[in-house]
């Protein structure tokens, strides 16, 4: 029916259509045009497009892109949005930053944001080894768990927090000096052994049948109460971990308590008063306090 | 050869423009009482107060799409239930197969907004150019001053319905006065002006312009009532046992005296005239049909007119059709399998929506459990899990739940950043018509025999109305 084609010379007779006088194998391709409206849509489009490449970036080149007239670039549409944020935050922000710590907790507008930000502030840069929730490993504590080497009331927190642990040149860092009592000579390996089977009795665990409980008995008196006490209940003035809880930031099995005794353990922890506003560490603070183990 | 045949016809035929001729009667005053109803409903009901309390929207039907919520007069719908719509759908769709049941085709005819709008639209069509002469005979004859005017006054007010129609459908997404203000003054949201765009070019195509090609070539109903209908439901029915052979007035009454067979029907077009699709019904029953009933309006005055009984074309079924002729009396059974199954199941589904609705909690509580860790030992031996809690208040004032964890001997529970009451259950005060999220500790003291993993119940009870709602998680240990 197509008017452009000689119906004479490529007319289909079984269907009266006109064909394109293409032919494959003896098939003939009738001449079925795409609707007129179509074709004007597809025409459109690659009219469109030419407007489009003129106006917004579009061509890339070696090293760099058409501009597009107009100048525009998504950047500037990002960078617009981050505005309108930091603007936002701002108010939340000053709240948090003229809030003391307790205010903060008592007041659950504050709470909520001092959380979230520190949640956030928590994955970006204590996660990596505490966890992502704060569950800690081998050495590096739990922040879930109630126990506490150097306290975990909000204001405890905050100070370990801006100070790290044995972070040098900070005078106001947390340092506990546990000796390393094998390596330094001070004990030997016998000895070393009596104090840590005496450290599993205290802890109310089974010690090693041949284990001579006296002498540990003395050797903690003489060595290790000055810190954690006679009974081992630890100080959290001087770091000193409570050997009798059921937990234990080491392990409480021979090779681990040997271990801790030859060599002592110096964890360290950064100052991130150093790296992180004020505000962060508040929200940190109010965090690390809320995920269970607050004091 | 029948193929080649078929293969000689065009692929698809050039649509030929249909001119409905105006009608009346009692099928036609039907469509009407319904346009109205309906329109009537759609246009108005956005402007409908319902008093819900300070700071909920006053409007009675409202897609609160910003906050999610959806009012519907008494009913508040919370993201988590769009289980009402699919029961709504189910719903709607059993209606309409017991409507197919029943009558046929009826919704396409009566209720379908394809059919209410293009009515409408049809109607200022005759208003602008006349009924269904005078309308041929302008389209065919040359383009006049008065012609352009008419057309372009018929295209202006089709526009301002669709507009209209657009402007009401946005309506039911804001508060509407406010939303009309906004329109009027140019400050509403864009999302609301693209929406009406939207809405005011689908109504004028599809109502104005597409009319029946819209039921007869994109309208899916057509094919699947026809799996759907039977024998016995109530069509738009020629009775040919009445009407064949077809004869002139005059010729009739000379057969009729001479005692030989003569039908009513006198080939007066009529029912054709009058038909929004323009098909002839005499054909039988065919898909175009929308079963309007127009066609019966048209065919009764004629038969007013000659003298003959109405009913030539009315609501029936082929097989009466067929009684007829073998001298049976006609029958319509209403009760039968089909029509009782389906209301039997709009009655269920209905139901249990409604047993839904109303036994629905105003409060909820859904309990996430945290993984990280997923238990930790206390320096006393006990072992604790944190949840994440969400308790919900669907109620329009504040209100305090006390939470309480069962399930373990020694068990408890106490949250984060909250009061306790003098027993030490936690107390969670939820904000009107909002979600609180809060972290909850559950310590099991140590010496308690555990599993890897054990269910508990947490129970939240609203302190002062006694509503309770529970949930159930894991209490991991090691």
């Amino acid at each position: 029916m197509n008017k452009h084609h000689d119906p004479a010379s490529e007319f289909d007779a079984a269907t009266g259509q006109s064909t394109t006088g293409h032919e494959w194998d003896g098939i003939r391709e009738l001449n079925t045009p795409l609707p007129r409206w179509w074709l004007g849509i597809f025409y459109a489009t690659i009219i469109w497009s030419v407007g489009y490449w003129v106006i917004y970036p579009a061509w890339p080149l070696l090293t760099d892109a058409t501009r597009g007239v107009i100048g525009y670039a998504s950047r500037q549409e990002i960078e617009d949005d981050l505005v309108v944020m930091r603007k936002d935050r701002a108010a939340l922000a000053s709240g948090l930053a003229e809030a003391s710590l307790e205010q903060i907790k008592a007041d659950p507008a504050l709470f909520r944001i001092a959380t979230a930000q520190g949640k956030a502030a928590f994955g970006d840069n204590c996660a990596a080894c505490h966890g992502v929730g704060g569950s800690g490993a081998k050495g590096y504590p739990n922040l879930n768990d109630d126990e506490w080497l150097w306290g975990g009331s909000l204001a405890a927190i905050q100070t370990t927090l801006q100070h790290g642990i044995r972070v040098a040149g900070n005078n106001d860092t947390r340092v506990s000096q546990m000796p390393a009592f094998g390596r330094d000579g001070m004990l030997k390996r016998d000895e070393i052994s009596a104090v840590a089977n005496h450290v599993r009795e205290l802890a109310g665990l089974s010690t090693a049948p041949k284990a001579d409980l006296a002498l540990g008995r003395k050797l903690f008196a003489d060595n290790c109460a000055a810190c954690h006490g006679p009974a081992g209940k630890g100080n959290q003035e001087l770091g000193a971990p409570n050997l009798t809880d059921a937990i234990s930031l080491y392990g409480m099995d021979l090779a681990s308590l040997t271990e801790t005794i030859t060599n002592s353990r110096n964890g360290v922890m950064p100052a991130w008063g150093q790296r992180l506003d004020p505000t962060t560490i508040k929200a940190l603070t109010v965090y690390v306090h809320s995920l269970g183990g607050g004091q | 050869m029948a193929l080649a045949e078929s293969e000689d016809a065009p692929l698809f035929a050039p649509s030929k423009k249909v001119y409905p001729q105006s009608v009346s009667g009692p099928f036609r005053r039907a469509k009407w009482l319904i346009l109205v109803l309906c329109l009537g409903i759609y246009y108005l009901l956005p402007f409908l107060r319902w008093d819900r309390g300070p700071n909920l929207p006053n409007q009675a039907v409202l897609a609160d799409i910003a906050n999610n919520r959806f009012y519907f007069f008494f009913i508040e719908i919370w993201p988590q239930e769009v289980y009402y719509f699919t029961g709504l759908l189910i719903l709607a769709a059993f209606v309409l197969f017991l409507m197919n049941a029943v009558a046929g085709r009826v919704w396409c005819g009566y209720l379908c907004p394809q059919t209410v709008w293009t009515d409408l639209f049809l109607a200022v069509e005759r208003a602008f150019e006349g009924d269904r002469r005078e309308r041929m005979k302008r389209d065919e004859g040359p383009w006049t001053a008065d012609k352009l005017a008419r057309k372009t006054g018929k295209h202006l007010v089709w526009l301002v319905i669709a507009w209209w129609t657009g402007g009401a459908w946005v309506l039911y997404f804001a508060d509407a006065p406010t939303l009309v203000r906004e329109l009027a003054t140019f400050t509403a949201p864009l999302s609301a002006y693209v929406w009406i765009g939207i809405l005011t070019f689908t109504t004028y195509a599809l109502a104005g312009i597409m009319r029946e090609q819209v039921c007869t070539f994109m309208c899916p109903w057509p094919r699947i009532q026809a799996a759907l209908t039977d024998d016995d439901a109530l069509n738009v029915t020629y009775r040919y046992d009445r009407g064949d052979p077809r004869v002139s007035v005059k010729q009739a009454t000379r057969l009729r005296a001479a005692n030989e067979p003569a039908g009513d029907c006198i080939d007066c077009f009529q029912c054709v005239a009058v038909c929004p699709t323009g098909i002839d019904i005499r054909d039988g029953s065919q898909m175009d049909c929308i079963q309007c009933g127009l066609c019966i309006d048209a065919c009764d005055t004629v038969m007013l007119k000659i003298n003959r009984p109405a009913g030539l074309i009315a609501y029936d079924t082929d097989d009466n059709v067929k009684r007829r002729i073998a001298g049976q009396k006609p029958v319509y059974r209403l009760i039968r399998a089909r029509t009782l199954i389906y209301t039997a199941l709009i009655g269920l589904v209905g139901g249990a929506m409604i047993y839904q609705l109303a036994t629905r909690s105003t409060a909820g509580i859904s309990v996430l459990h945290e993984r990280t860790p997923l238990f930790v030992t206390l320096s006393d031996g006990s072992i604790r899990n944190a949840y994440t809690i969400r308790l919900l208040n669907k109620r329009p004032d504040s209100r305090p739940f006390a939470l309480t964890v069962a399930g373990l001997p020694g068990i408890r529970v106490e949250t984060v950043g909250t009061q306790a009451t003098a027993d030490l259950r936690p107390i969670i005060t939820v904000d009107p018509d909002s979600s609180r999220e809060i972290r909850a500790l559950v310590t099991v003291p140590a010496g308690i025999p555990l599993d890897k993993s054990q269910t508990i119940t947490f129970t939240a009870s609203d302190l002062f109305a006694g509503e309770v709602v529970t949930a159930r998680d894991h209490f991991i240990a090691p």
